[in-house]
């Protein structure tokens, strides 16, 4: 390659991954959307400080609602950093390269929200700090509090830490950025100038940090799963709960990643980045994981289900054939294993087609959560009498759905400015792909 | 003390049988030795006396851990903690000497629900909050059906407060699962670790809020309730630091509920008053735990509903909720 094509070629490569670094109609009514989206349901959170987490349907015997769920479900999702980056990419699969930043990216948002999401569930958020005076390291409160805070920092390295290099790219090679935003790169590029020792940094770090990630994420969405397993319960009591938890992680992570890589391809134009190849891999990937999901749920209600012992049987019962049957076989058929079949095929694992699935599976994902953390308070040991209607089944209220909207609103938010002002593709990592080596810094 | 500060007294006798002047000059000099003696005495024996400080008055105190010790008054001094300090070493200290145990009578339950009444007054709980319920029991079909009072089984292995992030729930050495309303953060893990369903929540503004503002807190008696955070049975321990029995324990009309202390093996029946062995009880009667299987250790007992003579009324009414 003479001089004049690396240099062609890195134009290219430059522009295609950073043209949508711009402030445009488009990014405006969708972050407006977002944000008054954001405010109204903030203010339905503002009800619930003022007159107490009774305007929710949680009551005395079911206590813990869509809030716990939707904490468990943004858990899950963040765990697909670990998957993509660290699984993948430590094994050595070259095609992942172009995916890592969409999932880190997930996993950061998603990790970072899952905290609020627990605190919209405290009866007295203004006592918060309580946990880090007075903790106590016998409650999982403890472990899920620090595992999640730890995963989070590493995920945001994980994020940062690639991204050194392409700033440095960005703030020298590209010209039409809104100029508040130069100074903003110049100083996220810690004076990166693509010198073999600053390289040789940032690879070694990047691989300590996929290394640490693994026990990180696998501790993470453990940890929330024992926040459930450590009671005797029907539906909670049980021992394959962690890896039952994790593997359902990796099935929402996945169908969160396939359906943001076809909205980035689709809006900022990425179709040569982000080829059919990835969807096809990020496809069986998906088939691959819901697979091993699929033989957890085997073993999860199979094996009480055979005992029936008498607390199991009326929780199964109820999820079986009772008043969760029809949402159980929605979720079980519907998002897990008609998911799995057309999966096999490869026309199913398209862009389109896989995005389809993805969203049905991730719709699932969401409630199959709810069917973990609900049902099963509905039937305690002993039984739920003198008590009004409206305590011994849990029906969510419309302000406690808003309240439960918004940290998806806040994903969104997170993952729409991160991919904005910065290369949804990592442009460095790019760059060597195509065979140039060093772009002369002037 | 006496003799040993009146010196003169053994020396007046000699003085009797013979007055020569070496004999006054000798006793002379005796009895200055004696006098310088003893005085010497009385000055290191006031100064002792005066540094034990003792009045005399000797007062018998009952010591943290549950030992008499006999203390002269003036040596005891009040403590120079604040209140809250006191308030907290109380709390968790609990009722020294004490094993707390309660013993329900399933067979003289005939619902009549004043145990929970009195409870509901004593603690601002509104009619759907029960730190004590009474269920509707049958065990298996053939089997006939039962009142069951159901409280907090202040279980010795407790998963409550296994979880509790915050140590706002805890066992205390008098055997009570207290729960502080000014620590708990709300996140009500430990509802969902109770198998008894025996822990509740404020999810509104708690009963009469606006009346009790202002109270001072007591967490043996967990008023006055706050919303957003949990409340439990305490087995009223305000009461027995009173040195009375239970609210429940003492409205009950039909002779349910016993309590009383593990350590001494004695109960007390608040219907009757009668005192009785509890090991006996529980021996006589076959006594049970609820769900002993859970390994939670339980301090409440049960008595089988055997032999009743009245009938079993079916009346799982739904109180409505109250705004």
């Amino acid at each position: 390659m003479t001089m004049d094509d690396n240099k062609l070629t890195f134009d290219k490569l430059t522009s295609d991954l950073t043209h949508h670094i711009r402030i445009n109609k488009g990014f405006l009514i969708w972050m407006g959307f977002l944000t008054i989206s954001l405010f109204i349901c903030l203010y339905a959170y503002t009800i619930q400080l003022r007159t107490g987490l009774g305007v929710a349907g949680i009551r005395d015997y079911v206590t813990w609602g869509m809030y716990l769920a939707n904490f468990v479900f943004f858990v899950a999702a963040s765990l697909i950093g670990m998957l993509v980056s660290a699984v993948l990419g430590l094994i050595g699969m070259k095609w992942i390269t172009p995916i890592t930043r969409i999932a880190e990216t997930i996993a950061v948002a998603f990790a970072a929200v899952a905290g609020l999401v627990i605190v919209s569930d405290m009866g007295r958020p203004e006592r918060l700090a309580y946990v880090f005076i007075y903790g106590r390291p016998q409650s999982p409160i403890l472990w899920d509090v620090t595992v999640i805070t730890t995963y989070f920092v590493l995920s945001l390295l994980l994020l940062f830490l690639p991204l050194i290099a392409d700033m440095a790219i960005i703030h020298r090679k590209v010209d039409n950025l809104p100029s508040w935003l130069k100074p903003v790169y110049k100083s996220l590029s810690l004076n990166f100038t693509d010198n073999p020792q600053q390289n040789k940094i940032i690879n070694r770090s990047i691989r300590i940090l996929l290394i640490l990630l693994i026990p990180a994420a696998l501790s993470i969405h453990t940890v929330t799963s024992w926040l459930f397993a450590v009671t005797s319960r029907a539906g909670w009591d049980s021992t394959v709960f962690g890896p039952y938890f994790v593997s359902g992680a990796f099935v929402a992570g996945s169908a969160a990643v396939i359906i943001a890589m076809f909205f980035f391809r689709k809006n900022y134009k990425l179709q040569d980045y982000l080829t059919d190849v990835h969807f096809n891999n990020m496809g069986k990937v998906l088939a691959t994981v819901s697979l091993v999901y699929l033989y957890f749920n085997i073993n999860e209600f199979l094996v009480p289900g055979y005992k029936l012992k008498r607390a199991d049987a009326v929780h199964l019962q109820e999820l079986f054939a009772g008043k969760d049957a029809i949402l159980f076989w929605l979720i079980q058929v519907g998002g897990l294993l008609l998911p799995i079949l057309f999966m096999l095929f490869r026309r199913f694992r398209k862009p389109l087609p896989i995005m389809l699935i993805s969203v049905a599976v991730l719709i699932a994902a969401w409630f199959k959560r709810y069917l973990i953390v609900v049902p099963t308070q509905e039937h305690p040991f002993l039984p739920i009498q003198h008590v009004p209607q409206n305590f011994m089944h849990y029906s969510p209220t419309l302000i406690e759905t808003l309240i439960t909207i918004a940290p998806f609103i806040m994903v969104l938010i997170i993952i729409t400015l991160i991919s904005k002002f910065f290369p949804v593709i990592p442009l460095h990592d790019k760059k060597k792909k195509k065979g140039i080596d060093h772009i002369k810094f002037d | 003390m006496e003799d040993i500060n009146n010196p003169h007294s053994p020396n007046e006798s000699d003085n009797e049988k013979g007055s020569t002047r070496r004999n006054f000059l000798k006793n002379l000099g005796l009895a200055g030795v004696g006098v310088a003696t003893g005085a010497a005495a009385l000055y290191s024996g006031h100064i002792f006396e005066a540094k034990k400080n003792v009045s005399g008055d000797q007062r018998v105190l009952l010591t943290q851990d549950g030992k008499l010790v006999q203390v002269d008054s003036l040596e005891i001094k009040a403590l120079n903690k604040d209140k809250e300090e006191l308030h907290e070493s109380m709390w968790r200290g609990g009722i020294p000497g004490k094993r707390w145990v309660m013993v329900t009578d399933l067979s003289k339950c005939r619902n009549a629900r004043k145990c929970i009444s009195a409870c509901q007054d004593a603690h601002q709980l509104r009619p759907e909050q029960y730190h004590m319920n009474t269920l509707q029991m049958q065990d298996a079909p053939g089997t006939a059906p039962y009142n069951m009072p159901k409280n907090c089984q202040h279980c010795d292995n407790p998963p409550c407060v296994a979880v509790c992030p915050v140590d706002a729930t805890y066992k205390r050495p008098d055997g009570i699962v207290i729960i502080e309303n000014d620590r708990c953060i709300g996140c009500r893990f430990c509802m969902a670790a109770c198998p008894y369903s025996a822990r509740i929540f404020n999810w509104i503004e708690p009963k009469d809020a606006a009346i009790h503002e202002g109270q001072d807190y007591n967490a043996e008696l967990n008023v006055p309730q706050k919303m957003g955070t949990v409340s439990k049975c305490l087995f009223s321990a305000d009461r027995l630091r009173e040195g009375k029995l239970p609210y429940c324990v003492e409205a009950c009309p039909n002779g349910v509920y016993y309590f009383g202390d593990e350590n001494e093996d004695a109960v007390t029946n608040g219907t009757t008053k009668e005192t009785v062995r509890l090991s006996k009880l529980l021996r006589d009667n076959g006594g049970y735990q609820l769900m002993p299987e859970l390994g939670t250790k339980p301090r409440v007992y049960y008595l089988p509903p055997k032999n009743r003579l009245f009938p079993f009324e079916e009346s799982n009414d739904l109180t409505p909720e109250k705004a």
